[in-house]
């Protein structure tokens, strides 16, 4: 039998300590939809989704109410669109379909139009790249990503200067909202295929028809366990992160488990990130912060980060039948209130965030640059973060805002879960040069294992 | 299938009473209860059996409604939430 203090646990950390499980994805798999006709292709992508989806949101709710925990997102992902295109070409079409099936059944995002380039890039997948602009402005759900690297082939570095000119392009057309259409868009170095999170999520070519995988959130509970334990060892910390970590992945298997019974669909994984939110007491800045730093961005950031992430993988990987995903904490800047009051008053620099991407699972995440900076300056940050992953052999990503008409220290809001941020300074130097001579960077020496 | 009802709030006198008529009004056994009271806060908990009870979703929702009443917090959540976080 349970007794009262487990139970009251349990609800302190759904009430107090925002516990809530983040997303739960359906990644669904579109091969059987490709057809030579544009509209015939839509139409199909349209269908399968539905019928595999249909029920997803109120699965979803029912399972929240059942076990009174929160689930705050309910999404779908796809094969990368631009192999369902490309038979047709029509990758806009696709789109539409895809915002089309969003809105109908009423999930908050669907992911998937997307690219895999990190060794070279078809013709098809090239004329792909160039709707993403278009296709991201012009519709409301669908989120973007391209994977332009892997610690096995290196990276496309034709790709990297590409994407930095179409999100240049993104954020001038939908300067309207701040740019908010670069928020759906993210480029990747070793990109995993089963990601329940956004912008990033999409269906890998190895995975299956329907596929629920979960991610989970608490910060809030983690940054409450660390409160308590003052004046303890690091080891302690480790020690009393795991612990937590377990407890909180143990909700997202239940809920992954339940949700693949109702809907019909194979058990993917759970995600272990821990995905922060702009609310009080759901922030990853804030855990480091208890750790004992007086700002994230301080000295010691990275170090601490490093300690979280192993934690909450050592945790987790117990607590779950199926690990996967990205499994880290996430470190957005604009989705997290710590990292944000951190960038307002200086202390967080991109340079900063950048270092601490080698530790943890995503990279430089919902940053707000300047709208004037180049796109080569763009495709640089790309190829930075993109050598952290191929070299350390994890995935990093990109998924920066260059906030059109808007400098360093004015701010934006992008609303709801991808909150508000300063427009942060980056480097005024030019790698025009580096950038416009194209080719490959080649994988590096370890990437030869067989 | 099992759950656990748990009543947060301040001390009023019939509490007890109040859950414990709704429940067997539909169909909701009791099959275990335990009670604290922590500075003038009332927590309960109950393992109850809701299988004979229509819909679960009713049930919680007349708990809710009840707990609004009385002012204090009563939800109803499936026991292996529980399970699954504090027992390997």
């Amino acid at each position: 039998m349970l007794n009262k203090n487990e139970i009251f646990e349990t609800i302190q950390m759904i009430d107090n300590q925002n516990l809530d499980v983040r997303t739960i994805t359906m990644a669904i798999s579109l091969f059987d939809c490709i057809t030579s006709s544009r509209e015939e292709t839509a139409a199909k992508v349209y269908d399968k989704i539905y019928s595999r989806a249909k029920n997803l949101v109120k699965t979803g709710d029912d399972i929240a109410a059942e076990y009174g925990v929160p689930i705050v997102n309910k999404r779908v992902s796809v094969t990368p669109v631009s192999l369902i295109g490309a038979a047709s070409g029509g990758y806009m079409e696709i789109a539409k379909a895809m915002d089309k099936v969003a809105e109908d059944i009423g999930i908050d995002f669907i992911g998937g139009y997307g690219a895999l380039v990190h060794k070279s890039a078809t013709p098809g997948e090239l004329e792909f790249l160039e709707t993403i602009p278009d296709a991201l402005a012009s519709t409301k759900k669908v989120c973007s990503s391209v994977n332009v690297g892997s610690t096995k082939s290196g990276i496309n570095m034709d790709a990297v200067r590409i994407l930095g000119e179409k999100i240049k392009r993104l954020a001038y057309l939908t300067r309207d909202r701040d740019s908010i259409g670069c928020t759906k868009f993210v480029a990747f170095c070793n990109a995993v295929e089963d990601n329940p999170f956004m912008a990033g999520a999409f269906n890998g070519a190895g995975e299956g028809d329907a596929v629920i995988n979960v991610g989970v959130s608490g910060p809030g509970v983690v940054q409450y366990a660390v409160s308590k334990a003052k004046g303890e060892s690091i080891d302690t910390i480790a020690e009393i992160i795991k612990k937590t970590a377990f407890k909180i992945t143990r909700v997202g298997q239940l809920v992954a488990k339940e949700a693949s019974r109702r809907l019909n669909a194979e058990f993917g994984i759970v995600d272990l990130s821990l995905a922060p939110t702009p609310k009080i007491g759901d922030s990853v800045a804030h855990i480091l912060e208890e750790m004992g730093l007086s700002s994230v961005g301080a000295h010691g950031t990275t170090a601490c980060l490093a300690i979280l992430n192993d934690a909450v993988k050592k945790g987790g990987l117990m607590a779950s039948s199926s690990v996967g995903g990205l499994s880290g904490a996430f470190s957005p800047v604009s989705e997290d209130i710590g990292m944000i009051n951190a960038a307002r008053k200086g202390s967080l620099s991109v340079e900063k965030l950048e270092a601490m991407t080698c530790v943890c699972s995503v990279g430089l995440d919902m940053i707000a640059i300047p709208g004037d900076t180049p796109a080569s300056t763009i495709s640089a940050i790309i190829a930075d973060e993109c050598a952290i992953g191929m070299v350390n052999n994890k995935t990093t990503a990109v998924r920066v805002i260059p906030v059109y008409g808007k400098g360093v220290g004015e701010e934006v809001s992008f609303g709801g879960l991808l909150g508000n941020a300063p427009v942060m300074p980056v480097r005024s130097e030019s790698a025009e040069t580096f950038i416009a001579r194209g080719g490959r960077i080649p994988a590096p020496l370890h990437s030869n294992k067989n | 299938m099992k759950a656990i009802v748990t009543v947060i709030g301040k001390d009023k006198v019939g509490i007890i009473a109040k859950v414990s008529g709704l429940l067997s009004s539909l169909d909701v056994n009791v099959e275990d209860i335990s009670q604290t009271i922590l500075q003038d806060y009332f927590a309960m908990m109950m393992l109850v059996d809701v299988s004979s009870a229509k819909s679960f979703t009713s049930v919680s929702e007349k708990l809710d409604e009840l707990g609004k009443k009385v002012g204090v917090s009563i939800r109803i959540q499936h026991e292996d939430i529980f399970n699954a976080m504090h027992r390997i």
